[in-house]
């Protein structure tokens, strides 16, 4: 039986335009819908990434979605002790802060010029289905219902998440794995224009609060707090309001833009692959779980998804078996920092302010020339090896 | 306030987010790029109440 499309991408965020861009690329005829009016916006995301996840995904580095470029992050204690990592120490990790509105929208654009239709205000209300196997999706446009059959459908829709769950992929998160996030872009601040800052302790329960430079004096000025942290509705908003107003160099600022938000901080699911489905990005829990980061790994899953897809499109066959070669090399670029970066985050939720001071401290003193969990813990060892012991078998 | 299903929503707090469909373990919430909805599905356990970072969900009268 012909169908409407071969790939139908939900979502056309970052990892879904990799994905749908990719699998055009090689004559898929691919749709990608977006609920949202504008790819894009609204923003739910405090926009940094670094420049290797960039280059990993295959992304050429372009002026118009970079908003500004870093020169290192401070990683700051609840004490006020400071470990300020530069180009030396961080590499390629060191990241720009993007201008999330502009490089969806140019990605989107690469989907595009590589033959995927796009059609916004257009939303998966579910999953048409098959002895078994995923054909199509129902979904309204505009208001007006419509039922499209495809080969495949991607779940690209992010945090979000519900195309995998109707699929029976399970997707769901622990309230220790998740976090509630609140951010402002705020302008007339005296935050340093170069640095992203990540402040750690009691500031965000569980979590941390943030400042990525926007260029001049202007910055996303946010924090996330752990779901199991959380004491009473609106907590997110309530801390980050407070920890703002008493910073001297946030509280002459001014808010532009508030944006709220939640981001998964859990292992990755266990499967990503159904017959004629999968998932990419957010949607399969792939946000680092101690940065909360997740356009690199999305932006990464999506160029596998792609060039998995359009060699399934060549060979006709988008069957679960067809689709592993897919979950294989996703999981052998991310899965073990995924794990372990869960793991490191797990422990470090537990830990006191004066520990987190101790550890700052300790850091600082230490020359660590590349930023790693290994080169981390070890430089931890001497100092507190009770932190460390959980970690032994790492270092 | 908006009674959309088992949930009560303040339509003027709700920034559309999506953090409450996302955590929902019941796959009960939808949101319809600015409106939320809850389906039968629904079974109250408050896990939305607690993640909307603004406090825009408040649990409903039981059904």
């Amino acid at each position: 039986m012909k169908t409407d499309y071969d790939i139908i991408v939900v979502g056309a965020g970052p990892a879904g335009s990799l994905t749908a861009w990719h699998a055009a690329k090689k004559g898929a005829r691919v749709l990608m819908i977006e609920k949202r009016q504008e790819i894009g916006a609204q923003l739910r995301c405090a926009e940094g990434i670094s420049r290797k996840g960039l280059v990993k995904a295959g992304i050429p580095m372009d002026k118009r979605w970079v908003c500004a470029e870093m020169k290192g992050a401070r990683l700051v204690s609840p004490g006020g002790y400071e470990l300020k990592l530069d180009e030396s120490h961080a590499g390629s990790e060191v990241g720009v802060v993007l201008e999330r509105h502009r490089f969806d929208k140019a990605l989107a654009a690469y989907a595009a010029h590589a033959g995927a239709e796009i059609r916004l205000k257009t939303a998966a209300t579910g999953l048409l289905k098959q002895d078994g196997k995923v054909v199509g999706i129902t979904g309204t446009s505009f208001g007006e219902p419509f039922r499209l059959t495809a080969d495949c459908v991607v779940g690209a829709d992010g945090y979000e998440s519900q195309v995998g769950r109707w699929g029976g992929l399970d997707t769901t998160v622990k309230l220790s794995d998740m976090t509630s996030c609140f951010q402002y872009r705020m302008t007339g601040l005296k935050t340093e224009p170069d640095f992203c800052e990540f402040v750690l302790g009691s500031v965000a329960p569980g979590g941390y609060a943030w400042v990525f430079p926007k260029g001049d004096d202007t910055a996303n000025v946010g924090m996330g707090l752990l779901g199991s942290k959380l004491k009473h509705p609106g907590d997110a908003k309530m801390y980050l309001d407070k920890w703002i107003k008493s910073d001297p160099r946030l509280n002459c600022g001014q808010p532009l833009e508030a944006v709220g938000a939640a981001v998964s901080v859990s292992p990755p699911v266990e499967k990503a692959i159904a017959d004629g489905l999968l998932l990419v990005g957010d949607a399969a829990r792939v946000v680092d779980p101690i940065t909360g980061g997740g356009i690199a790994n999305g932006c990464l899953m999506g160029l596998h998804a792609g060039q998995v897809l359009g060699d399934c499109f060549q060979a006709k066959d988008y069957s679960e078996a067809a689709l592993q070669t897919y979950e294989k090399r996703w999981r052998d670029d991310l899965e073990n920092k995924l794990w372990t970066n869960w793991m490191a985050k797990e422990k470090l939720v537990t830990l006191s302010d004066e520990t987190l001071d101790t550890i700052i401290q300790t850091l600082a003193q230490c020359d660590i020339t590349e930023m790693s969990v290994h080169n981390l813990l070890a430089a931890l060892k001497e100092k507190l090896p009770e932190l460390v012991k959980d970690f032994e078998d790492m270092i | 306030m908006s009674e959309v299903g088992w949930m009560k929503v303040n339509v003027e707090k709700c920034m559309h987010c999506g953090a409450c469909a996302g955590s929902c373990p019941q796959n009960a919430v939808f949101l319809h790029e600015v409106m939320l909805t809850f389906s039968n599905a629904c079974n109250r356990c408050g896990r939305c109440v607690k993640i909307c970072p603004v406090g825009a969900i408040i649990m409903g009268a039981k059904k």
